[in-house]
C-alpha cells in the first residue's frame, strides 16, 4: 500500500464508524475539491452509494461554475442532495469585520440547517495542515448545542477508538480528510481521475488555491494548468493554502474565535 | 458555465509518486522545550510559511515577550497567552528522505489526555529533556507510555544546553540517568542529543557550541527511523466494521488489521465460530478497466461476500482456521487511566475492542505501577493518569489476542459513561484460551442413546438423589480433607458417594495433560464430565480441585445441570500459607513452582456459592456437621 492507499483506506474506517455509530448523518459538500475527495471516499466506502444525505449550505455568492458543478455531479453521482440557505446578510452582527460577517453568516445556515433536520452529526472535509486551530482537531468532534467547538477540553482519540457515546443533544462533527494534505488531495484527485472545478487552474497567471465565497477570495500567483503542475507548484511553495481566504487573516484570533462558534 | 474537465496530462512521473510518511511525536515533561523545538526545525529547515516568522513576531512583541518559536504550534489564544501547549497538534515537514507528520503533544499532567491522543498515532518519538530541569515525572510517564502504547523508536533530545554551559558533563548525567530508566522497562534510545532548540544547536544544523559532541543533529536522527509496515505476514485479524445490503450484495465490510486473505479462503468468525469462504471481495472504482481483486492485505478497509448466508454482526473477529485468535471472558490488562472518576474494582464499563462493544466488570485491580520508579503499590482504584495492572471480565465470550502477539487486536479502550477513559494491552497470563474447549464437541452425528432406567426410580432405589458437590478453594483450604472424611460419614449414612481428587485423576483420565493454562482448563473439563456421569449414575460425585477460574467451574456446572452445587472451602492466602501442608508455600514464594494459585496466579471467588465453609474460623467436625446437614436436606428423598 502506498501513501494515498493508507490515507484513503483511513478515511473509509472513519466514514464506515461514524455511519455505523451514529444516526441521522449528513455530509456537507462545499464544493471544493476536499469535499469533491470526500464524496468519492463516501462512494469507495459504501461500495458506489452514498448513504446519507450530501448537503450544500449555499452562501449565494459561490462562483457560476461552482454552481454549475454542483448541478451536474449532484446528479451524476447519484446523490441525496440538499441545498440549504444562509439567512440574509442584513441578519447577521453588523459589528463582525466583512469577511468574519461572511463565515457568521455560513455559521447561522449551517445551524439552521442542522435545526432543520435535526441531524446528529455531519461529514466535514477539513484537514489538519489547513489551519493551526484545525490541527488540533479530532477526527469525532463532539459540539455544543449551537455548534460550539470546546478546544480546551477535547476528548481523547486513540487506536482508531472514537468517541462515539454522547449524551442526547450532543452534536458531531466527523472529519474523514482530517490526516490529508493539501498535496495528498491532489494527488488523489489525479488518480482517481475525480473532476474539478476550473477555477483551480491557472488563468492569466493566477489561480485559486481554496474557493470560498466570490467576494472574500482571492486567486494566488500561479502558472499551474494541470494537476501536475499543482502538485510541483505545492511542493516548492511557502505561501499557506488560505492566504487568499480574507476571513483568516482579520486579527490574530480571528479564526479560533470562528471555529470555537461553530464555523467548519 | 465552467468546463469541468479533469487535466491529466503527466510532466513529471517522479514528482508523482507518494513520498514515504513518517509520523513523529514530540513528548516530555512541560516547559522542557518541544513545542519550541518544533519551530525551531522548521526555522531551521526553511519550511515556514512566508510571513510566519514575521508573523510570530509581531504576536510576541504584542504580548512582550521574547521571541517564542513555540507559537507555530501552540496556536490556540489561551496557549500563547499563558506559554503552554493545551492539545496536540500536527504539522508536516519534509526532509530529502521523506516527509513527516510532526505530532507536538502537551508535556502538563493535566492534559495527558492530549499527550495519548497524539502520540497513540506515531511509528517514532522524540522525548525532549530540559539540561537544567533533568529528568522529571513526566519525563518517565510519557517513556513508560510511549513503550505501553508500543511504539518502540525513541530519540531523546536534551535541551536548553545554552542554560547549562553547553557542558558534556550535564549531558552525560542526564543521558546515563535517562537511559537507565529506560532500560529498565525495555527500550533502548537511537540516539541521545545535546540540542538547544532556541539557540538552534544540533535541531537541522551542528553544534559550535558543543564540540563534544559527535552524534546526528534531531534531523538527522529522524531520518534514522524506519517506516511502521503494516502486520502483513502475521496471522489473519480481520474485525467486522459493518453489514451492508445496499444492492443485491451482502456486503461484510471492514479493516484487515493484520495478515491477509483471498478468493476461496476459508474464515472462522470469532466468537460465534461460524465459518464460511470468501466468495469475492468488493470495492468500488470508477474506472472502466478496472477488475476486483482476488487477494487483501493488513491495512485495507475492504468488502467481502460469502458462499454462505450465514448470519455475522458487527464485532466479530475473522480469522483463518488454523491460528484463530483466543476465546475468553476474562484477561489481564495493564491499562493507563484518562477518567475523571477513578477505575475501580467491581465496577462496570464499556469495552471497546476493535470494532466489538460489550459491558466488562473489573474483577481485580492487581497493583499499580508507579511510572516514575516502577515500584508497586495495591489499591481497589486507579486513579486519573496512572498506570495499573487489571483483571477485567466481560459476561461473553470475547475474541482477542494478546498484545504481544498482535498490537492491533491485543488492545482495547474502556469508556466510563460517555468518555473514553483509559486504554490497556492485554495479556492472558494465568488464563486459559477457551476455544477448545469451546469447540470440544469433535465429534459430530451423536445421538444419546435412551437409558433404561429413569433418574427418578434410580433416586428411590438408592434413597439418595445423585449430584455433583464442587469443592473450590485455595490450596491447603482442607478440600481433600473435608471431602474424604465427608466420603466416609456419608458411605456410614448409606450413600453411594465417591471423591474425584487431583492427584488420582492425573494418574489415568488425565495422564496426558500437562500444567499449561489450557491444560488446567481441560483436566478440570473432564473431572466435571465424569462428576456429571457419576451423577446421573445416581452417585454423589465430591471433587476436590482448586479450580480457581471461574469459566471452568461454570462449565462443570453446565455439565451437571441442577444437580451441581458449588461449594466454597474458603481460608484465606496467610492462613493456607501458614498451614501449607506440602510445603508448596514456600515453594512458590521462592519461585520455584511457578504460576502457583493465590501466590503468581489468581483465584477467582465464587460468585453466589451454593454453600460456604469456613475453615479458618469453624473447627473440622463443625464443618462436617453443616456438609452432612446439607447433603441430607438436599439429596435424600
Ligand atoms: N534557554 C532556552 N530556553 C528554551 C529552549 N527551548 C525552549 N525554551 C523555553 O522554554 C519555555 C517552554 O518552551 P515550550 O516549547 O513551550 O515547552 P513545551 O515543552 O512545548 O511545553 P508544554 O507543551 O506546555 O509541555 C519557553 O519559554 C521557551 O522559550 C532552549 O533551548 N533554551
Ligand atoms: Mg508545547
Amino acid at each position: 500500500m502506498d501513501r494515498l492507499d493508507q490515507l484513503e483506506s483511513q478515511s473509509i474506517y472513519i466514514f464506515r464508524e461514524a455511519f455505523n455509530r451514529i444516526e441521522n448523518i449528513a455530509m456537507l459538500w462545499s464544493l471544493g475539491k476536499d469535499s469533491n475527495v470526500m464524496i468519492w471516499l463516501a462512494r469507495k466506502a459504501f461500495f458506489g452509494h452514498v448513504p446519507f444525505p450530501v448537503m450544500h449550505v449555499d452562501t449565494g455568492k459561490k462562483f457560476p461554475e461552482m454552481y454549475a458543478f454542483r448541478d451536474r455531479y449532484a446528479d451524476e453521482w447519484g446523490l441525496k442532495f440538499l441545498r440549504e440557505e444562509c439567512p440574509p446578510i442584513e441578519e447577521v452582527d453588523q459589528s463582525l469585520p466583512p469577511a468574519a460577517r461572511s463565515a457568521a453568516r455560513k455559521t447561522a445556515g449551517l445551524k439552521k440547517a442542522i435545526e432543520k433536520y435535526q441531524f446528529n452529526a455531519l461529514f466535514a472535509g477539513i484537514r489538519r495542515d489547513e489551519e493551526a486551530t484545525r490541527a488540533k482537531e479530532r477526527v469525532f468532534s463532539p459540539r455544543g448545542q449551537g455548534g460550539q467547538w470546546d478546544f480546551r477540553d477535547q476528548p481523547p482519540e486513540f487506536w482508531d477508538q472514537y468517541k462515539t457515546d454522547f449524551p442526547p443533544g450532543t452534536h458531531i462533527r466527523v472529519h474523514p480528510l482530517l490526516h490529508w494534505t493539501e498535496v495528498d488531495i491532489w494527488a488523489y484527485t489525479q488518480r482517481e481521475q475525480i473532476p474539478t472545478i476550473d477555477l483551480y487552474f491557472a488563468k492569466d497567471g493566477k489561480r485559486y488555491r481554496s474557493l470560498g465565497d466570490k467576494d472574500i477570495t482571492f486567486p494566488v500567483d500561479s502558472t499551474a494548468t494541470t494537476i501536475p503542475e499543482i502538485i510541483e507548484e505545492l511542493r516548492t511553495t511557502k505561501i499557506s493554502e488560505r492566504s487568499g481566504r480574507a476571513m483568516d487573516h482579520e486579527s490574530e484570533d480571528a479564526f479560533e474565535r470562528l471555529r470555537a462558534d461553530g464555523y467548519l | 458555465m465552467g468546463e469541468t474537465n479533469v487535466k491529466l496530462a503527466s510532466i513529471n512521473p517522479d514528482a508523482q509518486k507518494a513520498r514515504d510518511l513518517l509520523r513523529i511525536v514530540i513528548v516530555g515533561h512541560v516547559d522542557h522545550g518541544k513545542s519550541t523545538l518544533v519551530g525551531r526545525l522548521f526555522h531551521d529547515t526553511g519550511s515556514l510559511p512566508d510571513g510566519k516568522y514575521e508573523s510570530i513576531k509581531a504576536m510576541c512583541e504584542r504580548r512582550g515577550v521574547p521571541f517564542e518559536y513555540a507559537f507555530l504550534m501552540d496556536a490556540l489564544q489561551a496557549e500563547r497567552d499563558q506559554g503552554i501547549t493545551i492539545d496536540t497538534s500536527q504539522i508536516w515537514f519534509k526532509t530529502e528522505a521523506r516527509d513527516y507528520t510532526i505530532i507536538d503533544a502537551p508535556g502538563h499532567k493535566e492534559f495527558l489526555k492530549n499527550m495519548i491522543t497524539g502520540a497513540a498515532q506515531s511509528d517514532a518519538a522524540l522525548l525532549i529533556i530540559d539540561a537544567a530541569e533533568g529528568v522529571r515525572e513526566q519525563s518517565r510517564r510519557h517513556g513508560y507510555l510511549l513503550h505501553l502504547m508500543g511504539v518502540r523508536q525513541v530519540a531523546v533530545a536534551v535541551n536548553k544546553m545554552d542554560l547549562v554551559g553547553y557542558e558534556q558533563e550535564q549531558f552525560d548525567l542526564i543521558e546515563e540517568e535517562y537511559r537507565d530508566y529506560l532500560r529498565s522497562i525495555g527500550v533502548e534510545p537511537t540516539f541521545v542529543i545535546p540540542v538547544s532548540a532556541r539557540e538552534g544547536d544540533n535541531i537541522a544544523n551542528g553544534s559550535k557550541s558543543m564540540p563534544w559532541y559527535k552524534g546526528p543533529t534531531v534531523v538527522k536522527a529522524l531520518d534514522s527511523f524506519l517506516p511502521n509496515a503494516p502486520l502483513v505476514d502475521q496471522s489473519l485479524r480481520f474485525p467486522v466494521q459493518d453489514v451492508y445490503k445496499f444492492d443485491q450484495r451482502r456486503i461484510i465490510a471492514g479493516r484487515i488489521e493484520s495478515g491477509s486473505l483471498k478468493v476461496g479462503d476459508k474464515l472462522v468468525f470469532s466468537p460465534s465460530n461460524k465459518t464460511a469462504k470468501v466468495q469475492s471481495i468488493e470495492s468500488w472504482s470508477a474506472r472502466d478497466d478496472f477488475t476486483p481483486p482476488t487477494e487483501a492485505v493488513a491495512g485495507e478497509s475492504i468488502g467481502i461476500t460469502l458462499d454462505e448466508q450465514i448470519f455475522v454482526e458487527r464485532g466479530e473477529l475473522i480469522s483463518h482456521e488454523e491460528d484463530a485468535p483466543i476465546e475468553t471472558e476474562v484477561f489481564r490488562a495493564r491499562l493507563f487511566w484518562l477518567g475523571h472518576d477513578p477505575l475501580t474494582a467491581g465496577k462496570s464499563y464499556k469495552l471497546k475492542l476493535g470494532t466489538f462493544e460489550t459491558p466488562v466488570t473489573v474483577q481485580k485491580v492487581d497493583r499499580i505501577i508507579d511510572t516514575s520508579d516502577l515500584s508497586n503499590s495495591e489499591s481497589e482504584q486507579v486513579e486519573r493518569n496512572q498506570v495499573a495492572e487489571v483483571t477485567i471480565r466481560a459476561r461473553r465470550m470475547l475474541a482477542l489476542d494478546e498484545f504481544t502477539n498482535n498490537g492491533r487486536t491485543g488492545r482495547f479502550v474502556l469508556v466510563d459513561n460517555y468518555d473514553i477513559a483509559g486504554g490497556g494491552i492485554i495479556s492472558m497470563e494465568g488464563y486459559a484460551d477457551q476455544r477448545s474447549m469451546i469447540m470440544a464437541t469433535k465429534s459430530t452425528n451423536i445421538t444419546r442413546v435412551e437409558h433404561g432406567v429413569s433418574i427418578e426410580e434410580r433416586a428411590r432405589r438408592n434413597g439418595h438423589k445423585g449430584g455433583v458437590l464442587w469443592f473450590t478453594g485455595l490450596s491447603g483450604a482442607g478440600k481433600s480433607t473435608l471431602a474424604v472424611a465427608l466420603e466416609k460419614l456419608l458411605f456410614e449414612k448409606g450413600y453411594s458417594s465417591y471423591v474425584l481428587d487431583g492427584d488420582n485423576v492425573r494418574h489415568g483420565l488425565n495422564a496426558n495433560l500437562g500444567f499449561s493454562p489450557e491444560d488446567r482448563a481441560e483436566n478440570i473439563r473432564r473431572v466435571g464430565e465424569t462428576a456429571a456421569l457419576f451423577q446421573r449414575a445416581g452417585m454423589l460425585a465430591i471433587t476436590s480441585f482448586i479450580s480457581p477460574y471461574r469459566s471452568d467451574r461454570d462449565r462443570a456446572r453446565a455439565a451437571a445441570g441442577d444437580s451441581f452445587h458449588e461449594i466454597y472451602v474458603k481460608a484465606d492466602v496467610e492462613t493456607c500459607k501458614q498451614r501449607d501442608p506440602k510445603g508448596l508455600y514456600k515453594k512458590a514464594i521462592a519461585g520455584e513452582i511457578k504460576e502457583f494459585t493465590g501466590i503468581s496466579a489468581p483465584y477467582e471467588e465464587p460468585d453466589s456459592p451454593n454453600l460456604v465453609i469456613d475453615t479458618a474460623e469453624t473447627p473440622l467436625e463443625e464443618c462436617l456437621e453443616i456438609l452432612i446437614n446439607y447433603v441430607e436436606r438436599n439429596f435424600r428423598v
